[in-house]
């Protein structure tokens, strides 16, 4: 019953550490310019913007979509400021979809970003409320004991964090747009990195990097006319649980697996491990690789593993996860989500370049964010629906 | 493809105090979010989305709306989305996901705690961060520009303010969760100081905080629903240029724009909540939405009997649909602002059959 | 003339923060040298620290359970950089802990023991500052260290990791 919506632009910023050449719009801009320039469409086309990032806090900017209404050419238009932890990019575009879904809106454009070299990012993530538990070690020390958790659970092999990273470090040279490019990267380099929070090494780990991406989503109508082939939204869903709760599952969270179950049954999809080409998932620290294979139902429980091990999630593997080089080697927060559902995008309309998936023809993009507990997921093809 | 009557059939608000010290936003929402469902008549299995607006700023922390997630009972998981805008862009988020015919009923809700730091100085960071920020210039500051810039453009004087304040606050008496609910006459309000000329104290809101929600439907949900529907008839909301100095301050083209998107015009309007956090900002907006001298604006006493952030435009459109549910009126229009000087605007046109 | 490519324009903020009811009535007792927690009415599980709430069925917690500082390590991971937070020099061990009679492990630092020796299953114990230290804050807990008891079964624990 809903309209059908399309991705026809795809921008995305070269994601570096501090990317002190542009201000905030200047960012911004370099994405959406992309975008448009890829969707053959211009300021006027679009009807509505719909922005996403992580807390504002990282910046110090209050709301700043305000302060980016006139960069982003939103004067006049209706404007949407997604905030979801770091599930925001991929529920940013989502939002913008339905826009188009719902009919209301031909073309929207969605932008989310991060530039964390203007704040101080890790003073925002640990602000310390005089009553509250401390938060010991950033996000690395929070998320640590639950892969500790995973690898009690499943018997992986304890080098698969270490595979995941070579995978996705391999992976990020093909990429044009990645901050961390390790060309002649070994397992030894990754094996012998220090230990920050044990089982987690450094380059097992995902950096803060300055960047932005942008999309133009459209109708039917307005895909028709779209300068490239468009890639066309199968089926969006998104799942929040608390926080915490007695008898959580935070290896394996209900909200991701009920998360990909609505996807797949919007799509229609029944074995997801065969329909799908390719994936890109939000994976901040390697291990979360093998977790999510399980939770997105690629693999059965506890076996996620086996496919990091045996290569399938390698470019060339029969489920190429992250062929862009993924969080762990570019990692602008609130843009990380939406990069994830532009690269399965730009993988299903064959524009991914030197990391293209050949062939590549439904590809899921996944983001989660808070404390593995906001799901935000998409499928996109290259046939219309 | 037509898009769906949707209607609020539920609306619940804490009473809106200057500073809630003994409870936190978890348990200031819980009892808001039982009461709307429990006018609505539906259960939590029933709502198909949950959409919430809040500001981290205001709340002196990152993730603020993470936390608050605890008091809506999200198990089995729920699909729930968050904006870093005022509840009734929340409301709207919720109103699109019912438009795509993904779910039958919604709950919205906003909380801000304005209490916690210096409101005008924590709003400053609002501002261009490279240009305007540094400076510092304080959120009362820039609503005294442009009250300058409306008086001296439309020969309204001082005293014209003065009596939006004594009306607002005096109707404000009969609503039980307004802050300010009572006021001094014009004579005596013009004869206390400046707080930035030509604002005085009785011009600028009051630091408020609170929490507000409304469960919306549509089709089957509605019929299950035991309230009286009020139906969301037309939605729209524009934002205008960020640099002050590129907006005419006296008017509000954003809110004239998503006042004709909405419908506002279309017939005749009974009432009106209008986010007007200042005084000179209430006769902008009437202006803007082509209101005559004949509508009851502000009945509750608006957001200058009771301002908490990110939930003061959710509770015009709450406050707009109570009173039609009520028997006020048949038709109302309900606005909600963001950003400084009115630089963010929401209209909505709620009608009862 | 040179080019300006950065400005820095220094933020500060002060915040009052409101604990709410629970998390008060959970501050009173770390000042008494007392584990304060709430049982939901609904799902009976109990909550430390409290959070006036149960996430999951959305409804306020109010009957408040004390339970003891003995618990089980149920995850961990060893911090090998410096936290802005804790004194302790890295490397440490920052522990789920699920103290007995609680349904919520608590996360904690384990001192008294070789940071690489914490073990999941194994069983700890509170330590408190000293009594004229009390107050109250999370920091009326030093850190827990092991007893002299056997691991907990695996099995006890898993659907708490």
């Amino acid at each position: 019953m809903a309209e059908r919506c399309a991705v026809i632009g795809i921008g995305q910023t070269k994601h570096d550490v501090k990317r002190t050449d542009v201000s905030l719009p200047g960012l911004l801009r370099e994405a959406v310019d992309r975008a448009f320039a890829d969707a053959g469409v211009g300021w006027r086309d679009i009807d509505a913007v719909v922005i996403g990032k992580a807390p504002d806090m990282f910046e110090g900017t209050m709301m700043p979509e305000l302060y980016l209404a006139d960069a982003l050419g939103a004067a006049g238009k209706p404007m949407l400021r997604v905030h979801t932890a770091g599930s925001v990019g991929g529920s940013t575009a989502i939002v913008a979809a339905q826009l188009v879904q719902a009919g209301i809106h031909e073309r929207v454009l969605t932008v989310a970003y991060e530039k964390q070299s203007e704040g101080n990012a890790m003073w925002a993530l640990t602000v310390r409320i005089p009553f509250q538990q401390a938060i010991v070690a950033g996000a690395g020390g929070y998320f640590a004991p639950l892969i500790r958790a995973y690898m009690r659970r499943s018997g992986a092999p304890e080098d698969t964090g270490v595979r995941v990273a070579l995978k996705d470090r391999q992976n990020a040279p093909k990429n044009p747009y990645s901050h961390l490019v390790f060309p002649d990267v070994t397992y030894e380099m990754i094996e012998g990195s220090p230990m920050l929070w044990d089982p987690i090494r450094y380059m097992e780990t995902c950096p803060s990097s300055d960047g932005a991406c942008a999309m133009v989503l459209a109708s039917d109508a307005a895909a028709k006319k779209a300068r490239h082939a468009p890639a066309w939204v199968h089926g969006t869903a998104m799942r929040s649980e608390p926080t915490m709760f007695a008898g959580r599952d935070l290896v394996n969270p209900r909200a991701g697996r009920d998360c990909a179950a609505e996807l797949y049954r919007k799509a229609g999809i029944a074995n997801p491990r065969k329909e799908l080409d390719c994936a890109e998932v939000y994976v901040p620290f390697s291990w979360f690789e093998p977790m999510w294979m399980e939770n997105l139902g690629f693999a059965p429980e506890g076996e996620g593993w086996k496919m990091t091990q045996e290569g399938a999630t390698a470019l060339g593997g029969d489920m190429p996860i992250n062929a862009s080089g993924g969080v762990l080697s570019s990692n602008p927060i609130g843009a990380s989500g939406m990069i994830r559902f532009a690269e399965a995008a730009l993988q299903v309309r064959g524009l991914a370049g030197e990391h293209q998936v050949p062939g590549a023809k439904r590809a899921l993009g996944h983001a989660y964010g808070g404390g593995s507990q906001f799901f935000a997921m998409w499928i996109v093809g290259s046939a219309r629906p | 493809m037509p898009l769906r009557d949707v209607a609020i059939v539920g609306f619940a608000q804490s009473a809106s105090v200057r500073r809630e010290s003994s409870k936190n936003e978890v348990e200031m929402l819980m009892p808001v979010l039982r009461e709307a469902k429990r006018q609505a008549g539906l259960r939590g299995s029933d709502i198909g989305v949950t959409v919430s607006g809040s500001c981290d700023y205001l709340a002196g922390q990152p993730f603020a709306f993470v936390s608050a997630l605890d008091a809506v009972g999200a198990w089995p998981p729920i699909v729930e989305s968050h904006v870093e805008m005022d509840g009734a862009w929340a409301l709207y988020e919720a109103w699109v996901k019912l438009q795509t015919g993904e779910a039958d009923a919604a709950l919205v809700y906003a909380f801000g705690k304005s209490s916690m730091g210096d409101l005008p100085e924590v709003l400053t960071i609002q501002l261009d961060p490279y240009t305007t920020a540094p400076l510092w210039p304080d959120a009362v500051s820039l609503a005294a520009l442009q009250a300058r810039a409306y008086l001296e453009k439309t020969g309204t004087s001082e005293r014209d303010l003065a009596a939006v304040a004594v009306r607002s606050r005096r109707a404000a008496a009969a609503n039980p969760m307004a802050q300010v609910r009572a006021s001094a006459d014009v004579d005596a309000l013009l004869a206390t100081p400046y707080l930035a000329s030509p604002l005085r104290t009785h011009d600028c809101p009051p630091i408020s905080d609170g929490c507000a929600a409304i469960v919306l439907a549509c089709g089957a949900a509605v019929k299950k629903s035991a309230a009286t529907p009020v139906w969301i008839r037309g939605i729209d909301h524009r934002i205008e240029a960020h640099a002050l100095g590129v907006r005419d301050l006296a008017a509000s083209p954003s809110t004239r724009l998503a006042g004709e998107k909405a419908g506002v015009g279309t017939g005749r309007i009974d009432l009106a909540e209008l986010h007007a956090p200042f005084t000179h900002q209430e006769l902008i907006l009437r202006a803007a939405l082509g209101l005559g001298a004949d509508v009851d604006v502000n009945p509750s006493g608006g957001a200058l009997a009771a301002n908490p952030m990110m939930v003061a435009g959710l509770l015009r459109i709450g406050e707009a649909a109570a009173r039609l549910a009520g028997g006020a009126g048949r038709r109302a229009v309900a606005h909600a602002t963001s950003g400084p000087c009115l630089q963010q605007n929401l209209v909505c046109v709620l009608e009862r059959d | 003339m040179s080019e300006i490519t950065s400005i820095t324009t220094p933020i500060r903020l002060d915040y009052t923060y409101t604990a709410g009811h629970a998390t008060q009535r959970f501050l009173l007792g770390m000042a008494e040298g007392r584990i304060l927690g709430q049982r939901c009415p609904e799902c009976a599980k109990v909550y430390v620290p409290p959070r006036g709430a149960c996430p999951k069925c959305g409804v306020p917690t109010t009957d408040e359970v004390e339970v003891t500082g003995k618990g089980t390590v149920t995850t961990f991971c060893i911090v090998r950089i410096p936290s802005d937070v804790l004194s302790v020099p890295p490397p440490f061990t920052c522990a789920h802990v699920l103290l007995d009679g609680a349904d919520l492990p608590f996360f904690a630092l384990i001192q008294e023991c070789e940071f690489d020796k914490v073990r999941m299953g194994m069983r700890v114990e509170a330590v408190w500052a000293p009594k004229a230290e009390l107050a109250a804050t999370f920091e009326s807990i030093r850190y827990f260290r092991p007893i002299a008891e056997p691991d907990a079964p695996y099995e006890s624990y898993k659907e708490h990791l």
